[in-house]
């Protein structure tokens, strides 16, 4: 392993040491925060007995949901946006501001539009990964070299063909950098939306627990959605630069 | 002691072997090489690609240290620190694109002591003599390449270096252009009475320019030959015309044209 | 495209919006939506309401708070680890893991550091902001072109000279970009964190809303965070568009 990698596992191991030994002292009390090896230590029981097994299942179900919507909504717009030149022009600073706004301030209204079930908290995630998707279609549809479609008009091929087996497959390392952020953002909408307002979910279980100064619920369920996150990320992150290096593109 | 009088830089043994960085071997990049650049000449160094004139120029201007050997600018030795009496003008475009061509060509005099007037004066003057003075409140963007360069040596001119480096000064620019900047190369060098180095893989342009033109082998790049011009003082881009210009072409050419075959074999090895 | 062209497709941009907004309402009806007229003109009665204004003023407050310790924060680790080759290569991917991770869950956290109250609002706004400005610096101060360093150097500039009037003018376009996004952010983390655990603020409005269905209010603030996020988010664009044109 790079020595990088090596400072890196170094420093982060030493924070959870030094948060370890804050927390055994009494510097930050138990009131605020369990210690490190503590909330481990609960996580391992909860998924041992399986409490919150029906509220994990529902996340990632949800956030799956929104996740596998946004992928095949947005690259379909993506496709369809990129070759209508007018409506290209007309969306781009819809598509340069959008991350500026508050989605989740639109959740309220959602909840009245469709009350407060499973519905609001996937178009919210949806609405969080569909952009994203769409922006990196549309960059990677717009680095396919021309000679490929030249190519592609030589063979003959019709549109879709085309689409399916030149231009998305060019695009791939865009596209897969749309995904990455797709599923950060699916993940943060379900849990988001979960937390400020819902019945259900690790969000709602968090904010639970929170109400209920219920440290030995809360920290290990927010140590699982680190997890989670951090891993998925990384994983989509090392395939990501994996397909770019093979193309030479960094 | 008449020779410290001419002599302005000198070189001895100057050897530079670039450490390995993770288990590459070392590489042996320059020398050794020994040289006297006389106060005033106009020196020129042609070579193969990846020579090390480069890195011969930053030892001399003191961006990079010899491993072995000296060099003394004005009898003092150089040890990986700037002089104070040396200017640099680099290949790469170095203008700041955040400021205006005036405050281009004052923000080396600003670091300094020197009056605001006088600096006022010294970069009116650079201005004119380098024909920027229309484009002094233009941005280096709206400059053509050729201009821009032309404000990075006026940058250089005003803080009235004893020695002035040049990295292929006008490597990114066109023939027509370069002809032409070398022309103002030579008044500025008679203006001034500065030493000059000029680095070049424009036999050409070496050639027009020097008084005396080093011929630097492959790497380990030590100098094969010092070829003498014998130009008078006040030439400009028409000697192209003559013949003895043709026949010192032709002698760097008959000296570099093994070399550069050694460094191709080189680079693609490395490869 | 031209700066005009821009103007006129963010034009037709927002009048799409606006009839989609229409006819949208015109489906589904006064029980769960308001029209855009609607929607303003109860929004200029909201703003003429003395009672509204302390949540107005109480969101403002902690987002300028917000803002300003994103931005320190930001700049100061950006520029440190940018300058910094080793700490760079360590922490800058602990950074991007801290902006995918869903920050909402961390809220809990700074709720029970820092009280219910202004605070904690200030502490998940800066949260939000501060890791795209500090990523964007620390690429910025990287990709300093190496020639004006070297510039820098034949000049022999000292240290402190360097930074400032080097290193930091060459990286500004590129910061002001991780600025611009992390004004947006540090937005977003503030109003999440009052619709959270709060009894003040935009945020706070909002989620009281729900309770009392009252749909007026829930479509008036979403608009006015939703008009402010967009034409700031432009402002911005346009003054980073012209940073980055000089280079």
């Amino acid at each position: 392993m790079k020595r990088t990698g090596i400072l890196r596992i170094l420093v982060i191991a030493g924070l959870i040491g030094l948060l370890e030994v804050l927390c055994r002292v009494g510097v930050i009390d138990n009131f605020t925060m369990p210690p490190p090896s503590r909330i481990a230590y609960d996580l391992w029981r909860i998924l041992i007995t399986g409490k919150f097994n029906a509220a994990i299942a529902k996340t990632f179900s949800n956030a799956a949901l929104a996740f596998v919507l946004a992928v095949t909504i947005g690259i379909a717009a993506g496709v369809i946006i990129h070759a209508m030149r007018p409506l290209r022009e007309a969306l781009d600073p819809f598509f340069a501001t959008y991350y500026a706004i508050p989605v989740l301030a639109f959740y309220p209204l959602l909840i009245i539009l469709f009350g407060l079930g499973d519905a609001p908290k996937i178009i919210i995630a949806f609405m969080l990964g569909v952009v994203a998707i769409i922006v990196n279609t549309l960059n990677g549809l717009d680095r396919v070299p021309r000679v490929l479609l030249k190519t592609a008009r030589m063979a003959r091929l019709n549109p879709i063909a085309t689409a399916i087996k030149i231009t998305l497959p060019s695009a791939t390392p865009y596209l897969l950098t749309g995904i990455k952020f797709a599923v950060a953002y699916s993940l943060i909408g379900i849990i988001g939306s979960e937390f400020v307002m819902s019945t259900n979910g690790i969000g709602f279980e968090i904010a639970f627990a929170y109400n209920n100064f219920d440290n030995a619920t809360m920290y290990p369920l927010i140590l699982l959605v680190m997890i989670v996150s951090i891993s998925i990320n990384t994983g989509l992150g090392l395939w990501e630069k994996m397909l770019l290096s093979r193309r030479g593109l960094r | 002691m008449s020779n410290e009088r001419h002599v302005h830089v000198s070189l001895r043994g100057v050897t530079k072997i670039f450490r390995g960085a993770g288990g590459t071997p070392p590489v042996h990049a320059l020398g050794p090489i020994d040289l006297d650049l006389r106060r005033g000449e106009f020196f020129a160094v042609v070579g193969p690609s990846g020579c090390g004139k480069s890195t011969l120029l930053e030892v001399l201007a003191g961006l990079s240290e010899v491993t072995e050997g000296e060099v003394r600018f004005e009898g003092k030795p150089i040890h990986g620190e700037i002089m104070d009496g040396v200017g640099v003008v680099f290949q790469e475009d170095a203008c700041f694109p955040w400021m205006n061509i005036y405050d281009n060509i004052a923000f080396g005099l600003r670091q300094t002591s020197i009056t605001a007037t006088e600096i006022e004066g010294r970069v009116k003057r650079a201005l004119s003599m380098m024909g920027l003075t229309p484009f002094a409140q233009s941005y280096p963007a709206q400059l053509s390449g050729g201009m821009r360069q032309r404000v990075c040596i006026a940058r250089t001119l005003v803080l009235q270096p004893r020695l002035i480096l040049l990295d292929e000064p006008f490597g990114a620019l066109d023939q027509q252009t370069r002809l032409l900047m070398g022309e103002e190369l030579l008044r500025l060098w008679r203006e001034t009475g500065a030493t000059i180095f000029l680095i070049t893989h424009a036999l050409d342009e070496a050639a027009m320019l020097a008084d005396r033109i080093g011929v630097m082998s492959a790497r380990p790049g030590r100098l094969l030959e010092i070829v003498e011009t014998g130009w008078a003082r006040d030439r400009d881009s028409r000697i192209v015309e003559t013949d003895e210009f043709g026949r010192i072409t032709a002698r760097l050419w008959q000296w570099l044209r093994g070399e550069s075959m050694k460094s191709i074999d080189q680079s693609s090895t490395a490869a | 495209m031209n700066g005009t062209g821009r103007w006129q497709g963010t034009l037709i941009l927002i009048v799409a919006l606006i009839v989609l907004w229409q006819i949208l309402y015109w489906i589904v009806g006064d029980i769960a939506l308001r029209s855009p007229w609607q929607t303003l003109s109860f929004t200029v009665k909201l703003l003429q309401k003395p009672s509204f204004w302390p949540h107005l003023i109480e969101t403002g407050k902690a987002f300028a708070a917000a803002l300003f310790f994103a931005v320190a924060l930001g700049l100061a680790i950006g520029m440190t680890l940018g300058l910094k080759r080793i700490a760079g290569d360590v922490f800058e991917p602990m950074l991007v893991a801290l902006y995918s991770i869903p920050k909402v869950t961390l809220y809990p956290i700074l709720l029970l550091t820092f009280g219910l109250g202004i605070s904690a609002k200030i502490a998940f706004g800066a949260l939000h902001g501060f890791i795209p400005v500090s990523l964007f610096t620390i690429n910025a101060v990287r990709n300093v072109r190496p020639i004006f360093l070297k510039t820098g150097r034949v000049l022999r500039l000292n240290r402190f000279t360097m930074i400032t009037r080097i290193v930091f003018p060459a990286a500004m376009p590129e910061i002001f970009s991780g600025l611009r996004i992390g004004f947006s952010l540090t937005m977003i983390g503030t109003v999440l964190g009052e619709m959270f655990a709060s009894q003040k603020g935009l945020g706070y409005l909002l989620m009281n809303a729900i309770g009392l269905h009252n749909v007026d209010i829930i479509m008036a603030i979403t608009f006015m965070l939703v008009v402010f996020a967009a034409s700031m988010s432009g402002l911005l664009l346009a003054i980073d568009r012209r940073l980055h044109r000089r280079v």
